[in-house]
């Protein structure tokens, strides 16, 4: 019942936005190649469907994606497992840090060009940073959050690293640490395409660069959607995820 | 086992002031015995208990067990705290499980062990449970199990049921009894509730706060499973009354 409640939530939701849409093509004198209908925009969708760009553009997309994002929230939460129990040491680390993460991702853009060239890396690099600093502060942040109740259970128990910190503090901390691997994806996945936009000849981003250059809003405003889609679908998958996971706080398993 | 405590004190330095949480206690306890430390909150009682533990060793003078300083937690004694301390994520097995996993033992053995405590302390039903979904006593029973489950020596418990109603409170002070017979363990229990040291202690350390100290070892020479309204009791009770100035012809008498 709840799941049907929140389906036609999305379809009215949606139904409103397209409307909008709608109405401003009407009431709008640009011509239809720059300000496509919404139907215009589908039937450059069902183009790219058929001639197999999408498919090709989504891939690439995708996997830089994965590779930046997950091997930044690998190196990201280990990390921020090591620091959170050393207090001293990232009284060191966290200036460096605050002085770093409020750089918008794209400002290294440029540099990264200069440096790698363009293709697959940049992009990677910058998913790499958007989601970096979000994942490491938040795991930081979750470890010295615990109640010290569970170090003082395993100190009594004996039980040491590297046991305490897999079974016990990660799985403490675990749920503020998703949190920020979860705000993390939204992040990265903007930045995906800001990535692809300057540095990379392929991909999503790089897709509405092309559009632009062959004066095709439809497919432009196409693309847009695909990536939103996207975007909602990673988020959707992850909340899955995090729901099967034992005792965490956000999921309701009884 | 023996525990020998001698001109043990704690200090604290707060705001760069020295601050005395614990002084001059002197204390001897035997196996087996069941102690009681009672006091109003602010006396060092956890202080005392974290002491022996071996959580927040002492500053002056000595506390040793079987002849040893002790100077960390061992696994020979199990503390349970008020908050159960019990891992969210793990359910009621692999939460008794936990103290056995840095033994030497086979998985089999593990289950085996952890079995028999959960069964002990009644909760047969709710192995695969999250504490989450678990009363408050019921919690306590697991963490309970848990310590019981690594053979300790010792049980510190420290205000173990004062978040429980007074109904299930009296259920767990009757089952810590039947435990304690069933696996002779010495237990120290701290308290502020006097009905609840008098009717579970050997021997009642009665403290008082600023600075912390024992005013009084009171011994309880009444068998165990006691009348809580036994004219045994209430005297014992009567005479802890006294020890905090809390029996009333003492302000009648002032008032004179
Ligand atoms: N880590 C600490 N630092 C400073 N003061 C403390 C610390 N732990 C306890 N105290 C102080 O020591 C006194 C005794 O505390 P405690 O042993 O917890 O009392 P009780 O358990 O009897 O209520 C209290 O006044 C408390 O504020
Ligand atoms: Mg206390």
């Amino acid at each position: 019942m709840k799941k049907l409640v929140s389906i036609k939530n999305v379809i009215v939701s949606l139904a409103i936005l397209i409307g909008i849409w709608q109405l401003l093509y009407i009431c709008s004198d640009f011509s239809s190649t720059l300000f496509p209908s919404p139907l215009q925009a589908l039937s450059a969708l069902k183009e790219m469907i058929d001639n197999g760009t999408l498919i090709t553009n989504i891939a690439t997309s995708m996997y830089r994606f994965a590779i930046g994002y997950i091997s930044s929230v690998i190196i990201a939460v280990l990390l921020g497992l090591v620091l959170g129990r050393m207090p001293g040491v990232f009284k060191y680390v966290n200036p460096s840090v605050q002085l770093l993460r409020p750089i918008s991702p794209t400002a290294w853009m440029p540099f990264i060009v200069l440096l790698f060239g363009i293709g697959d890396l940049p992009a990677i690099v910058i998913i790499f940073i958007a989601a970096f600093f979000p994942v490491l502060l938040s795991t930081v942040s979750a470890v010295r959050n615990i109640d010290p109740i569970y170090i003082k259970v395993s100190e009594n128990f004996g039980i040491k690293q590297p046991q305490l910190m897999w079974k016990v503090i990660f799985p403490a901390a675990f749920p503020q640490i998703a949190n920020g691997i979860h705000l993390a994806l939204g992040t990265a996945w903007i930045f995906l395409v800001a990535g692809e936009m300057v540095g990379a000849q392929s991909g999503l981003g790089y897709q509405i660069i092309d559009a632009r250059n062959n004066v095709r809003a439809d497919i432009l405003l196409a693309t847009i959607i695909v990536i939103g889609l996207i975007g909602l679908l990673l988020d959707t998958i992850l909340k899955i995820i995090e729901k099967r996971i034992p005792g965490y706080v956000g999921g309701d398993k009884r | 086992m023996k525990i020998e405590i001698k001109e043990a004190g704690k200090t604290y330095i707060e705001n760069g002031q020295e601050f005395t949480a614990l002084k001059d206690v002197n204390l001897d306890i035997e196996e087996g015995e069941f102690i009681c430390l009672l006091g109003p909150s602010g006396c060092g009682k956890s202080t005392l208990l974290n002491a022996i533990a071996g959580f927040a060793p002492v500053n002056h003078g000595s506390i040793k067990i079987d002849g040893k300083e002790v100077e960390k937690p061992s696994e020979k004694n199990v503390t349970i705290f008020q908050n159960y301390g019990l891992l969210p994520w793990r359910n009621v097995s692999k939460n008794v499980e936990l103290g056995l996993e840095s033994k030497k033992i086979s998985k089999e053995e593990r289950k085996k062990i952890a079995n028999r405590y959960i069964e002990l302390v009644g909760l047969k039903d709710y192995k695969k449970s999250y504490p989450r979904q678990l009363s408050g006593g019921m919690q306590q029973r697991v963490a309970i199990a848990r310590a019981l489950a690594v053979n300790p020596d010792i049980l510190f418990m420290d205000e173990p049921f004062a978040a429980l109603d007074a109904i299930t409170r009296m259920k767990l002070q009757d089952d810590i009894l039947d435990i304690c017979k069933k696996e002779k363990k010495t237990i120290i229990f701290v308290t502020h509730d006097i009905e609840e040291a008098v009717y579970l202690a050997d021997r009642i350390v009665v403290m008082t706060p600023n600075p912390g100290k024992v005013k009084s070892i009171v011994k309880v020479p009444i068998k165990h499973f006691r009348e809580r309204t036994g004219d045994d009791f209430l005297m014992v009770r009567d005479k802890i009354f006294e020890l905090f100035n809390l029996k009333t012809d003492n302000y009648i008498e002032y008032n004179i």
